[in-house]
């Protein structure tokens, strides 16, 4: 992970100053720059930024050949972009007349904003629903990479969940993700087409120390107890795969599986819950974020200790439900937004947490809390989960290497 | 809302006369001096005053103990509860906020929750804010409950009878039969949903739908029986005789387990007007989106014994709303008489119009009305309680 600071200087002939002098939005993204190219792929242990595109992408033909050239023409702009620079190598105003130009121009102007892009590999990249092994990979598809389990209250719609293959694009200001996605997308057309996308706002989660908790649509706090980039231990604990998970799956060591889950959140029921309820649904104080239990935000809940009818800390609230000590230790990186788009046939909002987690083994860190949280979470009775779908993330690409070379070239 | 899965074990308090935060219309004119701090540690209890003027009092309260504690507002006899609020965890504040009339008080901090607490009096002088207060509170309060009581056991005595009627029907194979009744029958279970879903073992076994079932987890209830009598054009295999047999008899022994505990629950003032909010939410979650009879589709049927169960829940309290809240007595007197307006409007000879038949036109009226009385309804318990 670059340190932000560097590449500010590092990267200053990017998009910003080749408009110099041009009318220019005012820029409200940050000079930070991370780099793409690296042990890990950016976008995972990097400190949140505000805002989220999302694409999951199918295949629509091709080879093994024309995946190859994707990936590989993907990490180029991909690396690229997230220095500031156009997607293709001409720019939005300097080709010829007669040609579109290879980068679509409304990031014109803007600075690197903290964008990183995150690619992962679905199931149906190794194995399509018809059990066809398009790519030659099915033998080295890991282990724990398959469609997840129907949890209950999923009400999942199939245009927004899945995927073959899937980009995360996260920056500070919304026009550079969407800008992202948005270029990505075009240089696909032929190999893939987008099944669905989600933009998001808000981050949910924090992943380093050095950021302040943000709220979800709950008006809460939400990853208080997340694994943050300083805690390394726990980053290789928790979040990468290591080389022996897997021997199927070498190829993923220093990668990570991305789990997503578009959690509807019934907005109107839930506001016209108590203050004290919705406490004693989360498990927390609304205004600091403290535990029931006492304390400040970052103290550690006392799940035993005794309140007026049980524990102070309800039996199904979702701090407990979902807490590493009910789960063997298990902790995600959690690295969610807020979504809201627009409103639904009813006039609701259409609204909630667009959850994204890392995590070293779905089997072992997402499932079995998935699971517990479905079945006793007192929060579940305001969410209704619409969209979900498992990636595995490779590692990253060093120098001269393309994202995902390792599935294919060792 | 909070489900109450204690409430068969829970003996009806009296009155309590007070709620934590938020009540309604507890900004008027309230001073400092009818704010008090209170910090309570493992062996003080400190008040910032120990008077004040009657009006709306509110008492914040600070825990700096090491233990989870509680604060009481008593009446004079160091008895009856004025106000309480529990659950005060280590380092935390929450706020008692009642309306206090003119009077000799006792307060008092619980830390550990144990004992009489740490007692001390407290004066409420007369003021230019003097609340009203009634005699009649207690005799109206039990006459909600046993009102409530009554309507609860005879629906769940109703629900029994038509059950039997319905599995009967269903598994002599007498299918028209059976899918005339089974919306009928399941009116007296979605008119008390909130009580008959609080036992939390016997609910998704009676009540799941198919979407809420984990991996590996027996789908049985209604809403089995309900696939099979309104099953798939394709990809359904219909249960045989035996199954139907299976499902029936398991329907109906969860049935009776439910009247039987049912019949022996009371319930608090709180619980009702609880138990109203809870009913309109099961409308806008489940039966105003069409997902509860997702086969039948049925939902009006549903959704107009919601209505019915919060309607009597409230109707229950209303004598003591229009005491403390007129305005609110009003509002949602009104709203409930919209609602039924727009339901009364898809009512057919059989009972309603099959939701799947509705425009999106009507169900976005549904919706709005549903949201209209769920705002208000929401102050409900607060009122009561206040």
């Amino acid at each position: 992970m670059a340190a932000a600071g560097l590449a500010a200087g590092a990267f200053a002939v990017g998009r910003a100053t080749a408009a110099e002098g041009s009318e220019s939005p005012d820029p409200t993204g940050s000079d930070d720059a991370f780099a793409f190219r690296g042990k890990h792929q950016a976008g995972i242990t990097t400190p949140a930024q505000d805002r989220l595109h999302f694409a999951a992408f199918d295949l629509t033909a091709g080879s093994r050949a024309q995946l190859i050239a994707l990936l590989k023409a993907w990490t180029e702009a991909a690396d690229r972009m997230t220095r500031g620079l156009p997607a293709g190598e001409v720019g939005p105003t300097e080709g010829a007349v007669n040609l579109p130009p290879d980068d679509t121009g409304e990031a014109i102007g803007l600075p690197a904003s903290g964008l990183t892009i995150t690619f992962g590999l679905g199931p149906t990249l190794f194995r399509d629903a018809r059990g066809r092994d398009r790519f030659g990979i099915a033998d080295r598809q890991p282990e724990a990479l398959r469609t997840l389990p129907h949890f209950p209250a999923d009400m999942l719609d199939p245009r927004r969940s899945y995927g073959d293959l899937c980009v995360q694009a996260c920056a500070d200001d919304p026009q550079v993700a969407v800008h992202a996605i948005r270029n990505l997308a075009r240089i696909g057309f032929g190999t893939v087409a987008v099944r669905w996308s989600q933009l998001g706002f808000g981050r949910t989660s924090t992943t380093s120390t050095s950021q302040s908790t943000p709220r979800n649509l709950f008006g809460f706090k939400d990853g208080t107890a997340n694994v943050k980039a300083e805690e390394t231990a726990a980053v290789e604990e928790h979040v990468w795969v290591g080389a022996d998970d897997d021997p199927r799956a070498g190829w993923l060591a220093g990668g990570s599986y991305l789990v997503t889950r578009r959690m509807n959140m019934t907005i109107e029921v839930w506001d016209r819950q108590p203050l004290g309820e919705q406490e004693e649904f989360v498990g927390r104080t609304k205004d600091s974020g403290a535990p029931l239990s006492g304390g400040t935000e970052f103290s550690e809940p006392d799940f035993t200790m005794p309140g007026s009818a049980g524990p102070v800390i309800p039996k199904d609230a979702h701090v407990r439900v979902v807490h590493p000590d009910f789960h063997g230790g298990a902790r995600m990186l959690r690295r969610g937004y807020n979504f809201v788009d627009g409103s639904d046939a009813l006039g609701g909002l259409d609204a909630g947490l667009f959850f994204i987690a890392f995590v070293r083994d779905p089997d072992t860190h997402f499932i079995p809390i998935q699971n517990a949280m479905a079945k006793s979470d007192a929060l579940m009775e305001y969410l209704k989960v619409t969209g979900s779908a498992l990636f595995a993330v490779p590692p990253g690409a060093r120098a001269g290497e393309y994202v995902g070379q390792a599935l294919f070239e060792t | 809302m909070r489900k109450p899965l204690a409430i068969a074990l829970v003996a009806a308090v009296p009155l309590v006369a007070a709620c934590t935060e938020n009540t309604r219309g507890d900004d008027s004119g309230s001073g400092d001096a009818r704010t008090v701090s209170v910090t309570s540690t493992d062996d003080a209890c400190d008040l910032s005053a120990v008077d004040a003027p009657s009006g709306t009092l509110r008492f914040k309260v600070t825990n700096d103990g090491s233990q989870v504690t509680e604060f009481y507002l008593l009446g004079e006899d160091g008895l009856r509860i004025v106000g309480e609020v529990e659950n005060i965890g280590p380092q935390l504040s929450r706020e008692l906020v009642v309306n206090a009339p003119a009077g000799s008080y006792v307060t008092a901090c619980k830390p550990g929750m144990k004992g009489d607490g740490i007692r001390a009096d407290f004066t409420v002088s007369k003021s230019d804010e003097e609340p009203a207060v009634s005699a009649d509170d207690q005799q109206l309060v039990g006459q909600a409950l046993k009102n409530y009581q009554a309507y609860v056991q005879d629906q769940s005595d109703q629900l029994v009878a038509k059950t039997q009627q319905f599995v009967e029907l269903y598994e002599s194979g007498r299918d028209d039969e059976a899918r005339a009744l089974y919306p009928e029958a399941r009116v007296h279970w979605e008119r008390i949903e909130t009580v008959a879903e609080s036992f939390g073992d016997l609910d998704p076994m009676m009540d799941a739908r198919e979407a809420d079932l984990e991996e590996g987890q027996e789908w049985t209830g209604w809403h089995r029986i309900e696939k099979d009598l309104w099953p798939p054009a394709t990809g359904y295999t219909p249960l045989t005789d035996q199954e139907r047999a299976t499902y029936a008899e398991d329907l109906m022994k969860n049935t009776e387990t439910l009247d039987k505990r049912v019949q022996r629950l009371t319930y608090t003032v709180d619980q009702i007007a609880n138990g109203s909010r809870g009913l309109l939410e099961e409308v806008a979650t489940g039966k105003v989106t069409g997902e509860e009879e997702i086969w039948s589709h049925t939902d009006l049927w549903d959704f107009q014994a919601n209505v019915d169960g919060a309607r009597v829940a409230y109707e229950g309290v209303q004598p003591i709303v229009e005491q403390k809240d007129p305005e609110l007595a009003t509002t949602l007197t009104a709203r409930f008489a919209a609602l039924q307006k727009l339901l009364d409007a898809q009512r057919t000879d059989t009972g309603f119009v099959y939701y799947d038949d509705l425009s999106q036109d009507q169900v976005q009226q549904l919706s709005n009305a549903v949201n209209a009385l769920s705002e208000p309804l929401a102050n409900l318990t607060a009122a009561v309680l206040s």
